[in-house]
């Protein structure tokens, strides 16, 4: 509440130091009035899968590209999510730069692609995951989940952990999911 | 209050704004490019009107709010399928029956969609229409009362979700089932839904005089889920489209199972052709059993009648009534351009958007482009019907508004933004968030052939970051973002009562000319009405006592009653005698077990029904603050034992005791 009014006030103060006010230049809104959803204080609810990601010492790459996408708040929203989480040693196995190609302004798209390949809209729990299944992920494109003694893969990646979100559920992962 | 609330910040801000101006100039801080002149485009002075109406849901309140655009000020609540003890609504005697149904009184419902009445595809501003979610059913209010009308209970219907939506000259309004289930109360296994169960769009005809409503016939389609729809209009009057999803005709855990298929589909109804088949007597009529339940403006009461049968048309025996076209990811949103020939599949899970064809549809149907069938009904080829796809718009694509410029714009519940885009060349214009969790939105005129365009209003679900705290739940929301440049700007937050869905927003010139102000009193033809203090009267019929009763400035008629006795059941009578716009009275009476207060508008009578239940002098008095002598406004009624003897009797102003004005 307080950034947002605070912001309101600066907004009026340009108004009086003369601005013309019916002009088109208050163009759309790039950044979140208020600071956004995921910085909402809130240390009692249970965590969701951003807070998860960002609690996680092995997974900084991941929440730092999720940032530069801007999807933190996105992600901090009711979902559902089922989000495959690749950690910090997973991007490392990627060819050296590529990280930092990703995280340019101008593979903004292509960054993009790579994180909505990781995530779908709903929750698959362990215990719904059957061998072969197919999940559409957000950039429409399909993963494969295997199944075998209990072992879950994704695209042959493999899921080191999970965690339960309370928006969704986290799949730790030990390779990046690369669409086509 | 949360109107004064907002009142109250606006105020501050103009004086705040003034105080600015006066400072002098300093540095421009980085905040003043992002709200620049949003608080001039939503301010509206006190003492001046709002520009348009905003009719909107309220969800599981079962109500309707009436909001004033731009200011976001909330003029009403009007109660449709919940009891209001505020107005007294589904507590008087004339309005209980509003809320009956084939399972007996209901006092809640689930209140998703608005369709304002149209002719010629453009607003009229005669009725809203609302959709009950739950126990299936729909409502016409009146746009010159603002009160709810009729209320139709739909049979054979698992929940009333793809309802009220309406055709161009408003002949018909439809309601689509959500949930597919074995017509006729059939005790079969859940696991039978393949093989029992099946869905149900009811067509429900309007009479264009007075509104009044009836199932025209019911299409029995295939079993899986009905979602939303839009008639078509211009070129595609006398069609309609629904989407649908679980064509997986999964009845567990639909949260994976019916999220398989890459395309589910959206239906395409020829509503003209379905009337020609009613037309040759080919409907089967079928026993069913629902409510009908219609206010009478000159008796000032409801009445409830039971209907006993439906006619059916069952489109797998009519197969040139119904196409499928496959459409991808369990579509939500299916909205039809202002030109009618583009419609809008919106997949809630996909990150893409189909736009179809009418034209392409027509030439596929004609050409028999079919990629196979569903339950014998054919599924035309999704290349066939397509206009073009809007690439990655955003994340959870839901519901569609147009403007009058061509362009459309698309809520995204997952990203929570509002996407702007060329119907026509499907290229993404302009994009803003939304606070959060965007559901419906709404452009006055959205989804009617002329669209008023100017603002897009947001509805939206979470608001965290927004509103002060006020416990686990937070208030819902919405936006208003002016759309009268090539970017949308957001120019204002108000919060809603219950949660917003559908709503629609109506120019203020269409409606509040119309908006009456009294009731006429020599039109009363309610059977207790007292028009006048000398007609007012208790009689005794059996154990019940009826006291036509009389308000106006500042007494009731009588306000001294006696004879009443324990198992009487008191019938309280009040007609308004103030023909004077915007006086309502009210009355209550001191515990009154399971009833509420009734609130009786200028020339009106309403009825509250009493049972008293201990022996004494029992106050009643005026609710609404109606003068500077309201608190006078009050009297006595007498209760003695059961079998006592005490004389019936009434007045006003007779002093009987010897020491009255000593």
């Amino acid at each position: 509440m307080k950034p947002y009014l605070l912001i309101f006030l600066i907004g009026l103060l340009a108004i009086g130091c003369g601005q013309p006010t019916t002009t088109n230049e208050s163009t759309a809104v790039a950044e979140p009035l208020g600071g956004g959803q995921s910085t909402v204080q809130d240390e009692t609810s249970e965590p969701d899968v951003v807070r998860i990601a960002v609690g996680s010492p092995d997974h900084t790459t991941l929440v730092a590209a999720l940032k530069s996408a801007k999807y933190v708040d996105a992600l901090s929203n009711a979902g559902p999510f089922t989000v495959f989480a690749p950690t910090n040693a997973a991007f490392d196995k990627l060819p050296a730069g590529t990280v930092e190609g990703l995280l340019k302004p101008e593979s903004a798209a292509a960054l993009k692609n790579i994180l909505e390949y990781h995530v779908y809209v709903g929750v698959i729990k362990e215990e719904y995951v059957q061998d072969g299944m197919t999940l559409n992920q957000v950039n429409l494109e399909n993963v494969t989940l295997n199944k075998k003694d209990g072992k879950i893969t994704v695209n042959g990646a493999n899921v080191l952990g999970v965690a339960k979100a309370s928006n969704g559920i986290v799949y730790i992962i030990d390779t990046v999911l690369l669409p086509k | 209050m949360k109107t004064k609330i907002i009142y109250r910040i606006l105020s501050a801000l103009v004086v705040l704004s003034s105080l600015v101006v006066w400072q002098g100039c300093k540095p421009k801080a980085p905040g003043s490019v992002t709200m620049g002149d949003a608080a001039n485009k939503a301010f509206v002075p006190p003492g001046k009107y709002d520009e348009f109406y905003n009719i909107v849901s309220g969800g599981f309140n079962g109500q309707i709010g009436v909001y004033g655009i731009p200011s976001g000020r909330l003029f009403k609540i009007l109660p449709v399928f919940s009891v209001f003890p505020e107005s007294g609504y589904g507590y008087s005697e004339e309005t209980k029956p509003m809320l009956n149904t084939s399972h007996g009184f209901v006092p809640w419902d689930d209140l998703h969609h608005i369709a304002l009445s149209t002719t010629k595809g453009e607003h009229d501003g005669r009725w809203a229409f609302a959709n009950a979610n739950n126990t299936p059913r729909v409502a016409r209010v009146s746009m010159k009362t603002f009160r709810t009308e009729e209320i139709l209970e739909i049979p054979n219907s698992g929940g009333n979700h793809s309802s009220p939506f309406i055709t161009e000259n408003t002949e018909y309004l439809v309601a689509g089932t959500r949930f597919s289930i074995p017509m006729g109360n059939k005790d079969v296994p859940i696991s039978s839904y393949k093989e029992n169960f099946k869905g149900s769009i009811s067509f429900i005809k309007v009479n264009p005089s007075d509104g009044k409503m009836n199932i025209a016939f019911q299409l029995r389609t295939p079993g899986f889920n009905y979602d939303l729809s839009r008639a078509g209009k211009g070129p595609s009057h006398g069609w309609f489209f629904f989407s649908c999803y679980n064509t997986e005709q999964a009845y567990t855990l639909l949260e994976v199972n019916a999220s398989q298929k890459d395309k589910d589909f959206i239906m395409a109804v020829n509503w003209k052709k379905a009337e020609e088949y009613i037309a040759q007597g080919k409907g089967r009529i079928e026993k069913a059993k629902y409510a009908h339940n219609v206010y009478d403006e000159s008796t000032h009461s409801a009445t409830s009648t039971m209907q006993q049968e439906v006619t059916v048309l069952d489109v797998m025996e009519f197969p040139d009534i119904v196409y499928f076209i496959p459409c991808p990811k369990s579509p939500h949103g299916c909205d039809v351009d202002p030109s009618g020939e583009y419609i809008v599949g919106s997949g809630k899970l996909a990150a893409m958007m189909p736009v179809f064809s009418f034209t392409k549809i027509q030439k596929a149907i004609a050409n028999k482009d079919y990629e196979g069938d569903f339950s014998g009904i054919p599924v035309i080829k999704y290349e066939s019907a397509l206009h073009g796809e809007v690439k990655k718009p955003g994340l959870g694509p839901l519901h569609t508004e147009f403007d009058d410029k061509g362009n459309a714009y698309t809520s995204m519940f997952v990203s929570s933004e509002i996407v702007k885009w060329n119907v026509k060349t499907l290229e993404v214009l302009d994009r803003v968030p939304t606070y959060y969790s965007i559901g419906h939105l709404s452009v006055p005129g959205g989804p009617t052939a002329k669209p008023h365009g100017k603002y897009v209003i947001a509805y939206n679900k979470i608001t965290k970051d927004r509103y002060l705290p006020t416990g686990p739940e937070l208030t819902q929301s919405a936006q208003i973002y002016d759309i009268s440049g090539d970017k949308m700007q957001l120019i204002l937050d108000f919060p809603t009562t219950g949660e917003p869905h559908y709503a629609e927003a109506i120019p203020a010139s269409m409606v509040s000319p119309n908006s009456l102000k009294i009731y006429k009193l020599e039109e009363n033809k309610h059977p207790y009405a007292a028009i006048g203090e000398g007609q007012a009267k208790v009689v005794r019929k059996g154990n019940e006592v009826h006291v036509s009763m009389t308000a106006i400035r500042s007494h009731l008629t009588p306000d001294n009653i006696e004879g009443v006795r324990m198992g009487d059941v008191v019938y309280f009578h009040l007609t308004n005698l103030e023909q004077d716009w915007d006086v309502p009275h009210g009355f209550a009476v001191k515990g009154n077990a399971g009833n509420a207060e009734i609130l009786v508008m200028p020339g009106e009578t309403q009825t509250l029904k009493w049972t008293p239940d201990e022996v004494g002098v029992i106050p009643f008095y005026c609710t609404d603050f109606c003068s500077a002598l309201h608190q006078e406004m009050s009297g006595y009624i007498r209760v003695s034992p059961a079998g006592s003897n005490t004389p019936l009797k009434f007045s006003t102003g007779v002093i009987e005791d010897s020491n009255a004005g000593k």
